[in-house]
């Protein structure tokens, strides 16, 4: 909840006007907004000023998904004003209302509720505004264009701007209003380009490493060679004798500052530290044996009739281990943050998913109420998960409280990919048959480390029982590296397991893929999406392997349905696969901006060949051993297939998540191509040349 | 030890009093307060930093901004003319391609960069000069859209 009452939120917003407008609270309190206790004043979420402009606040952040163009979006039709006219204040904890964070495809579907709610009442108001000024009954009013008209002649008319000029009011509006329908809107549900675009492409958007403050310096902070390492002597007296460097220590913190950032970096290089670095038990090679040692508490997720009693009966039993490595964030922005410490105040621009997390560490290291210090989010280069927790916040803000002086931190490559925490490395065993006719008769699944979501089969089965132990949320004493989410966290795990044995299952069938997940697939929705990737893909479906190299993948993640056929070519001799289409149809419910929602699938595309084919963080012990790019691929442009979005038209569903739910599908639709392509099972992310040509000589 | 050093940035002088051994990158950053011009990994493995040195696409976290000397310098901020935006970046404004946009600049000047030499490029000699450009957020499709666009733009055929 926003603990801002009204008279701080006007005295935080300076010198526009704003209209105070309070709502009938219980009414607002009816409309769920699932729990997230957004406030209940639409002042927390739109200010008008003078000159007409509409502020929109939001705790989220926008980091390329393109939230700050869909929420826009979604207040101008309810405002009935100009999308041009609107300005977001994104991730600003003093002025934006509290949120929890930007994650989990949530912004749309969990934050558009309350301020489209908050725009139809603030236009109610401004229609009973105008009533009073026009001397016209509200009846007989509309709006549009930031304007408020009289129906009958629409010359007598007065813009929002002169409704709360010179004005401080505070009305009641006591009949609760509903946002618009579908059907009336004419800013939602059409492309938009993005808000941000010429920012961008002008190198005029500020992202944390591009605000300046007087006097600021750069920290280079020095950091252990390896996790648990502890450091036993440290000599700085080199750093110190470089011009212009200043050395500051504060218990496990160590720092070089320098006016210039390549010079503090120059210096720390110059600071001698010995470390004691446990011995390296676990690596990339080892560690899903040493996974699998000792197991966490087992968590039911789903229990149906009975597996153990189904699977001595059941014909061609299948049993699979899936395994994937740690993978990282990587994005282009390294963690970065900029911290002025003042007497009263203490203000951090920081590059994050989460503000109003990121104050309160800060608070808890400067031993400072939250209230006295305020995140600044401007644009994030990128997230993806990894920009959850603010460490780099932290070591700013008590760089600078030492120094007197705004100091800035911006990791360099080596310390993103050390300090990251990484999608874990997980297991999913799977066990499953069919009965006589060929449907699935059981379905055996435990997930180790990879957390739950997608672990729960969509499609129909008599017996099934689905265990999850452990996961990505806190870290396992067993996880020798940390561990956090990572674009839809869990699901690509699990729906990697998932995918690739039904497709197991199909072949063992003798059915096609399509057409045997259709056959025990209930839901509509997934149904529908399947339906149309397949017709999109175009041609008919074999049995795999059909030596044709396409493959088959169905999710269900974020609340959206998303269903991918791909056809991949596979280089036998050096295993080596190239990805040359993928289609994808997408059923997201009511799609603001379909533009965006696009982009987002072909990100989603995108990215996952990086885990499926990739990506894999090696590691030593403490050390991880990938520090840039030279070593961990990213996909690049030579890469990306053919890429085919097809976006479900289904207006009458709320919003559903968008900017995760393609990503899951990847691994599988992969690995199942490469069967289809060489009768080869890949059960191991990432699927590398090495990995592949293995499996080819296996023979599948 | 420092030294003067004078070169051509977005069409105007300019000129640093710092050690030539420093990269591009920092000084057009912090010295020049250049901010358009991004660090993505330091090694000149991902393209962030690109700008455009004697017309030519150079990362500039590796390159001594003592070699810039005397050289013609245009970062992302110098691309426009005026408010005039170049074909490139009203490409990309056309596709949507960008997302987090931290890579963009890099990118614009690069493609800039590829179609002054091949104005008329293949779809393949567009992924090759890309190649080396890293988009975390997976926008590449788009991108490789906008650069052909952004050549018929060039060659006059606007559309």
């Amino acid at each position: 909840m926003s603990t801002m009452d009204r008279r701080e939120f006007v005295a935080a917003l300076g010198g526009g006007l704003t209209v105070l407008l309070s709502v009938d609270v219980r009414a607002l309190l009816a409309e769920p907004d699932q729990g997230r206790g957004y406030p209940a004043d639409l002042n927390a979420y739109l200010r008008i000023g003078e000159d007409g402009r509409v502020t929109l606040f939001t705790g989220k952040i926008e980091m390329g998904q393109g939230v700050n163009t869909s929420l826009a979006q979604m207040l101008a039709d309810e405002l009935d004003v100009p999308l041009a006219s609107i300005d977001p204040v994104m991730g600003d904890t003093d002025v934006c209302p509290s949120d929890m964070g930007t994650f989990g495809s949530m912004t749309i579907r969990f934050f558009g509720p309350p301020l489209r709610r908050a725009g139809a009442e603030a236009r109610n108001a401004l229609v009973e505004l105008a009533a009073e000024k026009l001397g016209l009954p509200a009846e007989r009013l509309d709006t549009r264009n930031g304007y408020v008209f009289d129906r009958q002649n629409a010359a007598v008319r007065t813009s929002y701007g002169e409704l709360v000029k010179g004005q401080k009011l505070v009305r009641r509006v006591v009949t609760a209003v509903s946002p618009e329908a579908v059907a009336e809107h004419d800013v939602c549900n059409r492309p938009a380009p993005r808000i941000d675009a010429r920012l961008k492409v002008t190198g005029a958007a500020r992202y944390a490493g591009d605000i300046r403050r007087p006097g600021m310096q750069y920290a280079a902070v020095l950091r252990p060679p390896a996790h648990g390492a502890t450091m036993r002597s440290v000599d700085t007296s080199a750093a110190e004798s470089v011009a212009g460097a200043r050395v500051l220590r504060d218990g496990d913190l160590v720092a070089v500052l320098h006016a210039l950032p390549d010079a503090a970096a120059q210096a720390l290089a110059r600071v001698k530290a010995e470390w004691d670095i446990p011995a390296a038990a676990v690596t990339d090679r080892t560690i899903f044996e040493h996974l699998q040692q000792e197991l966490p508490r087992a968590q039911s997720l789903a229990e149906r009739g009975s597996v153990d009693a189904a699977a001595p009966g059941a014909l061609k039993v299948a049993e699979a281990r899936y395994l994937n490595h740690y993978v990282a964030h990587a994005p282009i922005e390294t963690h970065t943050a900029l911290a002025q410490v003042e007497p009263e105040k203490v203000t951090v621009w920081v590059s994050t998913q989460t503000p109003f997390s990121a104050r309160d560490e800060i608070a808890r290291a400067l031993v400072v109420a939250p209230e006295k210090v305020r995140v600044v989010t401007p644009f994030v280069g990128g997230g993806f998960g990894g920009k959850t927790y603010n460490l780099q916040a932290v070591q700013a803000a008590r760089l600078a409280k030492l120094a007197g002086v705004p100091v800035q931190v911006c990791w360099p490559r080596r310390d993103e990919f050390f300090h990251d925490r990484f999608r874990p490395a997980a297991v999913v065993r799977v066990r499953s048959g069919l009965d006589a006719s060929g449907r699935l008769a059981l379905w055996d699944f435990e997930t180790l480390y990879a957390g739950t979501n997608g672990a729960e089969p969509i499609y129909e089965v008599p017996n099934v029982r689905v265990m999850a132990r452990g996961g990505w949320q806190g870290n396992s004493p067993r996880q020798p590296l940390a561990v956090g989410p990572w674009r839809a966290p869990a699901a690509n795990t699990n729906v990697f397991a998932v995918e690739s044995q039904i497709d197991r299952m199909a072949t063992a069938a003798g059915a096609d893929p399509v057409s045997f997940r259709l056959a025990h697939l209930a839901d509509e929705r997934a149904r529908r999406v399947l339906r149309m990737a397949a017709e999109r893909f175009g041609g008919s479906f074999a049995p795999a392997p059909s030596g044709r190299g396409i493959g088959v993948a169905v999710c269900n993640e974020v609340g959206a349905f998303d269903a991918a056929i791909a056809q991949v070519q596979v280089d036998r001799a050096t295993g080596r696969v190239q990805v040359q289409r993928i289609v994808c149809v997408q059923d997201m419910g009511e799609i603001i901006n379909p533009h965006g929602a696009e982009l987002q699938v072909e990100g989603c595309l995108t990215m996952g060949l990086g885990y499926a084919l990739a990506e894999q963080v090696r590691f030593e012990g403490g050390r991880v051993v990938d520090e840039n790019f030279d070593t961990y691929q990213l996909p690049r442009f030579s890469w990306v297939p053919q890429l085919e979005v097809v976006l479900v038209d289904n207006p009458g569903l709320a919003p559903q998540g968008g900017g995760e739910s393609a990503i899951p599908l990847v691994g599988a639709v992969v690995a199942n191509a490469i069967h289809d392509a060489c009768g080869a099972r890949l059960t191991e992310l990432p699927m590398t040349p090495a990995r592949v040509r293995e499996a080819i000589e296996r023979g599948g | 030890m420092n030294q003067r050093i004078r070169f051509t940035l977005n069409g105007q002088t300019a000129e640093v009093d710092t050690d030539p051994a420093r990269s591009l990158l920092w000084v057009l950053r912090t010295d020049l307060g250049l901010t358009g011009t991004k660090f993505g990994c330091g090694e000149g493995h991902c393209g962030a930093c690109t700008v455009l040195v004697n017309g030519q696409a150079t990362e500039s976290c590796s390159l001594p901004v003592g070699r810039a000397a005397g050289a013609e310098v245009t970062t992302i901020e110098g691309l426009a003319q005026g408010a005039q935006l170049h074909p490139v970046q009203l490409a990309f404004m056309e596709h949507d391609a960008l997302q987090c946009g931290f890579c963009t600049p890099g990118m614009i000047l690069r493609a800039t960069a590829l179609l002054r030499r091949d104005p008329d490029p293949t779809p393949e000699a567009i992924v090759a000069g890309l190649e080396g450009h890293l988009c975390r957020c997976g926008t590449h499709v788009r991108v490789i859209a906008a650069v052909r666009t952004a050549a018929r733009a060039l060659q006059g055929g606007a559309q």
